[in-house]
């Protein structure tokens, strides 16, 4: 392997090699809200709904959690959203996109270990909040909405952080379904130039920047809707 | 003893928790401006009793009538309008963590009660400062002393209107050198003509505000009565021979509340509130 | 479609699957062998190592946590015959392949877990270990480390749990473990829908076992207050 070579070929490739990044940040954007809609009501459900409902969250967590990324893009790339998009009225709105299937299954997935995030944060809320807040007469929609969510919210930032970094390194096997995210792109440009070496250097530095600046950007977050003062019993 | 129509009243109340039956028939009512005091050993029901009269621990059976007219526990919006109405301190504050002392007392009044902003606000304030913590509206409960926290949860509350507020054993989570400032609060509240129930372990703080002491055990009221009666010397009541028990033991450290008044002698027949206070803690 | 689905699960797909799980575990075992003890040598070393092998294992722990997988196995299946050594490059057939990606990535996870475990032992139990007249090494084999592995053991079984499902990504280096061979049979029947909701199931009793496993181990080394924490 000559340096100087395989030196030029990444510089070469790097262009095209972030121009992958815009989609891996679509997938993970995409995912990561697709997750945290359905995470915090299935959090909800599971700590204050009604058992039969517990029960079904309890599930679809297992579900998701259980089925690795890979068989879950290809059951909906391969499978569901070719089928969904088959049907009357469903055909030409893209859901048989690469993109959508991989966004799908991301986010799916991610919904079900948010929705733990979300719960844990939940569940480690002093009982005495909820009660403090059917005490003053708020109905528990209200105190859910009012006084739990925007703490287990917060509390939640760290964890979250954590699932991003995990969503981003399950975004480059959107690759197998054909999104030309960065491993995608790393890959083909691999097997043109035969500097596979230097390519996935290129990429796992792409990663490696990518995980850093989500992180640091939630950590951001974190403190800017801090409280004065408020940690949990442990995180200090 | 009550004259009028009780503001808040407790039929024959039924606790059952794990097995263990924490409330027994407990019945007691209350009257406008009257204070009523529980006490009683730790585990006697006092904070299940307390919790269960706004439905926070819902009784198991048993009836709760507010100005006469029975609370329909099954309808929530009925039961939001009630607990609206009856005010209600925790031993350990419960302040909403993630809003300031001003916004925790804004909290309710704008969700629960519909208030502009503004409007909450400004009784917010007036609120916080009834409890003297005008200046530190924008303080986070983690900022606050213990003594701060409680006094915020008492304006809470009391900016909701309360007909009556149920204190838990208020002071019992705070440093000795802390009570006294909730107690002037309490005092306050008393001498303003706020209806009470309270309960607590500070025998003789609570002997001088009481219209009635309501000694329990075992999930039940076992002796109810004038705090100077139920105290007198010799009475022979389990009231008596329990707090003397309390005071036996906190005796040297003192009733933080008013240690300065009930002091050193502890001798009967000063004021009549020292008097009271000399009761628990001459055996 | 003309062939009922359990039909074809009896005569072809879950024959096919069953080939596939054994190639699985095959790539599973020895990753989550190899795996643990690299997690565990790490995490000792990130504890207790002089600064420059710390600061060297901090840099493999966050290579291998930082990139995704996927680009981890590429590069030691396509990458490293590039590489040469001396003339040779390093050809890995698939599974050893997949085995060496599995495991150092695994690995480094797992220092996470061991080093969690080992930070959380207070100071006052190795004092009192040296009190008795221990030595540094005493204290730490039968004082620290029996209860740093009891801290950690969650999130230890919780990564191989994590390792099962990445598994699957063997497939993408040509391994014919349980999704590599759903995918052949898949292009081969035309009956995506089905092939692969039945591979889902697979992981699922797979995961579904693995976890109850765990949880018995956790259980019969459990000790009053080392409970494991909420999930």
């Amino acid at each position: 392997m000559d340096f100087s070579v395989a030196f030029n070929a990444a510089r070469e490739s790097l262009p095209y090699m972030l121009g992958g990044v815009g989609w891996t940040a679509g997938l993970i954007i995409g995912a990561m809200l697709l997750g945290l809609t359905l995470g915090v009501p299935l959090a909800v459900t599971q700590v204050y709904g009604p058992r039969p409902l517990r029960r079904m969250v309890a599930v679809y967590v297992w579900l998701f959690r259980g089925i690795p990324i890979l068989v879950q893009l290809y059951i909906f790339y391969f499978g569901l959203l070719a089928w969904l998009s088959s049907l009357p009225g469903l055909t030409g709105i893209g859901l048989d996109s690469p993109f959508t299937a991989a966004v799908a299954s991301l986010g799916l997935t991610s919904s079900a270990y948010q929705s733990q995030i979300f719960r844990g944060a939940i569940q480690s809320l002093p009982a005495g909040q909820l009660k403090a807040a059917r005490a003053l007469g708020m109905t528990d929609a209200q105190a859910i909405r009012s006084i739990i969510l925007p703490q287990a919210l917060r509390l939640a930032i760290p964890a979250w952080s954590n699932e991003y970094s995990i969503l981003l390194k399950d975004s480059a096997l959107a690759f197998t379904i054909g999104v030309v995210e960065i491993m995608a792109r790393m890959r083909s440009i691999a097997s043109t130039t035969h500097e596979p070496v230097s390519m996935s250097f290129v990429a796992g530095i792409i990663f490696f920047a990518l995980t850093w600046i989500g992180v640091k950007g939630l950590t951001l977050l974190e403190n800017k809707v801090r409280i004065a003062g408020y940690t949990r019993q442990g995180a200090v | 003893m009550s004259e009028a129509t009780p503001i808040l009243e407790a039929r024959s109340l039924v606790k059952i928790l794990g097995g263990n039956r924490v409330l027994e028939n407990v019945s007691l009512d209350i009257g406008r401006g009257r204070v009523k005091v529980l006490i009683g050993p730790s585990g006697a029901g006092k904070s299940t009793l307390l919790q269960c009269l706004n439905f926070l621990i819902p009784p198991d059976s048993g009836h709760i009538l507010l100005e006469g007219r029975e609370v329909e526990k099954t309808s929530k919006r009925e039961l939001c309008a009630f607990r609206q109405q009856v005010g209600m301190i925790f031993q350990d504050f419960n302040l909403f963590d993630h809003l300031s002392a001003l916004e925790n007392v804004r909290v309710a009044l704008m969700k629960v009660k519909g208030m502009s902003k503004l409007e909450a606000t400004e009784r917010a304030v007036a609120e916080l400062k009834r409890v003297g913590l005008a200046d530190k509206a924008t303080l986070y409960p983690a900022n606050l002393s213990g003594g701060q926290k409680q006094r915020v949860a008492i304006a809470r509350a009391l900016a909701m209107d309360p007909k009556v507020m149920l204190l838990d054993e208020p002071t019992s989570a705070l440093d000795p050198e802390l009570i006294g400032e909730v107690l002037t609060v309490i005092r306050d509240l008393a001498q303003a003509g706020m209806t009470m129930i309270l309960a607590t372990h500070q025998i003789s703080f609570s002997a001088s505000l009481a219209d009635e002491f309501i000694f329990m055990e075992r999930g039940r009221i076992v002796e109810q009565g004038s705090p100077a009666d139920l105290l007198a010397r010799g009475a022979q009541s389990r009231t008596q021979a329990f707090c003397s028990k309390i005071s036996e033991l906190t005796g040297e450290s003192g009733q933080s509340g008013q240690s300065g008044e009930s002091g050193q002698s502890g001798e009967s027949g000063q004021s009549g509130e020292s008097g009271k206070a000399g009761a628990e803690r001459r055996l | 479609m003309s062939m009922p689905y359990l039909e074809f699960l009896r005569g072809e797909l879950g024959p096919g699957l069953l080939d596939g799980l054994w190639v699985s575990l095959v790539v599973i075992a020895p990753s989550a062998l190899l795996g643990g003890l690299i997690g565990l040598t790490a995490g000792v070393l990130r504890v207790y190592g002089p600064r420059p092998v710390r600061w060297l294992t901090e840099c493999y722990v966050s290579l291998f946590r930082g990139t995704p997988l996927v680009v981890q196995v590429f590069f030691w299946y396509f990458a490293l015959p590039y590489i040469r050594v001396g003339g040779h490059g390093i050809v890995l057939d698939p599974i050893p392949a997949a085995i060496l990606s599995f495991a150092l990535c695994s690995g480094a996870y797992q220092s996470e877990y061991i080093r969690g475990g080992l930070n959380s032992i207070k100071r006052g139990q190795i004092r009192a270990a040296l009190a008795l007249g221990m030595t540094t090494r005493q204290a730490v084999t039968s004082v620290v480390l029996p209860q740093a592995f009891r801290r950690a053991l969650p999130g230890c079984g919780n990564e191989i749990i994590y390792l099962i499902k990445y598994s699957s990504l063997a497939s993408i280096i040509t391994v014919n473990e349980l999704t590599g061979t759903a995918t052949t049979i898949a292009k081969n029947s035309w009956r995506n829908i089905e092939v692969f909701c039945t591979l889902g199931v697979f992981y699922l009793l797979l995961v579904t076992v693995a976890t109850g496993l765990l949880r018995l181990l956790e259980n019969s080394l459990s000790v009053p207050g080392f409970e494991r924490p909420q999930s």
